[in-house]
């Protein structure tokens, strides 16, 4: 665990690295599509004269000069499986993106959907030594949080103070300087297979890229399609992706919450595909273009070519109706959504003061999504969109690229990590001077 | 079965265009700005560099294009509009000019560009005739050389002969007879021609004398004696020689001093003036003496 903790420190480091050299690459990594942004820092945001957020919600400190997105290869259920394909498709990705921006991009923010995520709420409580809460203090009931068993083979992350809160008082976003007695905190904490990270990081490394953050896409595509309200009152983003579909609760604007389920798109093309007798590349056609999951009564009348390449002029020219398709398609949904139903219930979504369920990720534009959703997760159902950010072009902005601005709006302004606070004091071991040097700095 | 795996082969070339790693790196290298300024830049200049280095490596090709560079470098300055082709000189009289054109031999018509001005200047100058001199090229090819001359003031005898010395004692010219200037004061003595200037005042001083002036002789590179007629001589002192020779000139007029059989004036001791008689006085004096004292 320390060992993650270094590393995330380590890439912490080296994203603000990135951010002073300006340039840092944003890499979303799913099992259908690679995305990659290039974005550009010139300077932190300002905000308006008024003082209110402007148009943009302060995240006009950079810009996107370059994005290029591949198909994805060797990747299943968001997580590596062929490591060289994977690679050939994040150069490709990557090559492109450069090729756009005009700029040789060092620094890579890594994003994935897939091993495992598992959620963990911890919470401490702690006796202040003097009256005033100071960094050492939050450090310190950082580290007095029981850490539980994980189990071997995992890994830590994201760890997010999510609450603090001083004797009565909870709520605290920021409790430094405030006096009182008791300081609690409660926090949450994501662990993912370790292995699977480690593929990750051995296939950027392999692409000279270093990796200045990574970062789970449920996080991610949580933090740019919902909208600002529906992070602070509670809302869980499902984020469809190809392989896998991830969902992230959020509230106070902290993830709460994050789970994966293991089922996505690429499912539903898979059942096309065996259930007509097509290839893969004609059901995802298919999909795309006559897919949905409502049958009405013109949509027996509707009759879809599905093709075929063997030559055989029967065979090739048969066709199936749209309901046939959906009859096909909607189990399958269903089954991805009750499955969420399931997470969200066992997460107990229910007791948040407001239920808004936004879907995004790609198979989310499936027609008739929404109907269906809202029959199976609630009546708060809506589809969400990426935030806008500057220069994205409009081929981006679709919600199968919430994961990617997610994260580059995480790289912009990211939240406060476990490993972001300082280390408190007895976790250092015999490095007696960097101890008197932090004794000098605190006390003077 | 084969054509079957080339068309795979070729469909999925076609849908998965990925960069080799050499091509990936390649273009990750050219995008970075030191790499892109090199080539750029760098890359060009040292190529021409190179191209310049091997092609003057060759010591034929070398002289080549020293050799073309100076034929168009003289065919520059051999254009019409360069070419001097006279000297004129003004202010100077015929022999003068004369010494001129000896000292500056040049062979007309040559180029401006040939022509080193100050240098001409520097040598007519150094002519003694010549006071100051101006150099400069006229429009129209003429090379204008105005020239002042020295005005000869003194005529200076030494063991050389007689020479013309101008009113700073610069020497002008020599001089034959001292028949061709008799207007012009004559000087004598070592250095002389050093104080010309004192000389000059000394001359302008002894005007009153007239033509009983005959010159002023520099004794011991230190003082002057005056040199009048019949052998009379006006010692002057070292220092305010000046006012001595007026003091002489004065009581020459009142008493007629030089008018007398003197034959020396000494004013070399201000405070105590001296006479001295010719010979001849000194006899009659004392015969007048003798012939007084017998009469008494």
């Amino acid at each position: 665990m320390t060992d993650l903790y270094q590393s995330q420190r380590a890439m912490r480091q080296m994203r603000r690295q990135a951010m002073q050299r300006g340039v840092v690459a944003i890499l979303d990594i799913g099992s259908s599509k690679i995305a990659c942004l290039v974005l550009r820092f010139d300077g932190t945001g300002r905000l308006s004269e008024d003082n209110s957020i402007g148009s943009l919600a302060g995240q006009s400190g950079f810009r996107v000069i370059g994005a290029a997105t591949t198909r994805s290869r060797g990747v299943q259920f968001g997580e590596i499986t062929a490591m060289q394909e994977t690679e050939r498709a994040i150069r490709t990705a990557v090559q492109a993106a450069q090729k756009m921006a005009g700029v040789r991009v060092d620094h890579v923010i890594a994003s994935f959907s897939g091993a495992n995520p598992r959620s963990y709420g911890l919470d401490a409580q702690l006796e202040l030594e003097g009256q005033e809460v100071s960094e050492s203090e939050i450090a310190r009931v950082l580290a007095a949080c029981e850490v539980p068993e994980y189990g071997a083979g995992r890994e830590v992350l994201h760890a997010q103070p999510v609450n603090f809160a001083l004797d009565n008082r909870s709520g605290l976003e920021d409790p430094r300087g405030q006096l009182g007695q008791t300081l609690a905190v409660d926090m949450h904490m994501l662990t993912v297979d370790a292995a699977t990270v480690q593929n990750l990081v051995r296939c950027i490394q392999r692409c000279d890229l270093e990796l200045a953050g990574i970062a789970s896409s449920a996080y991610a595509s949580g933090y740019a399609a919902l909208v600002e309200d529906e992070q602070e009152l509670g809302a869980a983003c499902i984020d469809m992706g190809g392989g896998s579909t991830s969902i992230s609760v959020f509230m106070k604007k902290h993830m709460i919450y994050a789970d994966a389920v293991r089922m996505g798109g690429d499912h539903i093309t898979s059942d096309i595909s065996m259930g007509l007798g097509v290839p893969m590349a004609n059901a995802e056609r298919i999909k795309t273009f006559c897919g949905g999951v409502h049958a009405t009564g013109a949509d027996d009348r509707d009759m879809i070519d599905i093709g075929g390449d063997t030559g055989d002029w029967e065979h090739d020219r048969r066709t199936v109706s749209r309901a046939e398709l959906i009859g096909i398609m909607r189990p399958r949904v269903e089954e991805i959504l009750e499955e969420v139903r399931t997470r969200l219930d066992a997460a107990g979504f229910e007791y948040l003061p407001s239920q808004q369920i936004v879907l995004t990720g790609g198979s989310s534009q499936i027609l008739g999504l929404d109907g269906l959703a809202s029959r199976i997760l609630g009546q708060q159902v809506r589809l969400g969109r990426p935030l806008r950010v500057h220069g994205l072009p409009q081929s981006a902005t679709g919600p199968g690229f919430a994961a990617a601005v997610g994260l580059s709006l995480f790289a912009a302004n990211p939240q406060d990590e476990w490993w972001d606070f300082e280390t408190p004091v007895d976790r250092y071991q015999g490095r007696t001077i960097s101890r008197a040097v932090r004794w000098f700095r605190d006390n003077w | 079965m084969r054509a079957l795996m080339g068309r795979l082969q070729r469909g999925d070339s076609r849908a998965d265009p990925a960069p080799s790693r050499l091509k990936y790196r390649l273009q990750r290298w050219m995008l970075t700005p030191g790499i892109r300024f090199g080539l750029k830049f760098g890359v060009p200049l040292c190529l021409l560099l190179a191209a310049g280095g091997g092609f003057l490596a060759d010591a034929g090709r070398r002289d080549l294009v020293v050799a073309q560079i100076n034929a168009v470098r003289a065919a520059i300055e051999e254009r019409p509009e360069f070419m001097v082709n006279v000297m004129a000189i003004d202010g100077a009289g015929a022999s003068v000019a004369q010494d001129v054109r000896e000292v500056v031999p040049l062979d007309f018509p040559i180029s401006s560009f040939d022509l080193d001005l100050g240098q001409i200047r520097d040598q007519i100058e150094g002519l003694d005739p010549v006071k100051s001199a101006k150099v400069r090229i006229r429009p129209g090819g003429i090379l204008q050389v105005d020239v002042e001359e020295r005005a000869p003031a003194l005529i200076w005898r030494s063991h050389e002969g007689l020479a013309l010395l101008d009113e700073t004692g610069a020497h002008v010219a020599e001089l034959g007879q001292r028949g061709l200037h008799p207007d012009l004061p004559l000087i004598a003595g070592q250095a002389a021609d050093q104080q010309a200037h004192e000389a000059l005042q000394l001359i302008a001083a002894a005007n009153p004398l007239g033509t009983r002036l005959r010159g002023l002789v520099r004794i011991g590179e230190r003082r002057w004696d005056v040199v009048l007629d019949r052998g009379q001589r006006i010692l002057l002192p070292a220092d305010r020689p000046i006012p001595a020779l007026e003091r002489v000139i004065v009581v020459s007029e009142v008493q007629d001093l030089l008018e007398r059989d003197v034959a020396v004036v000494d004013m070399r001791i201000a405070a105590r003036p001296t006479i001295r008689m010719t010979e001849n006085a000194v006899e009659n004096w004392w015969r007048i003496r003798e012939l007084n004292e017998g009469g008494l």
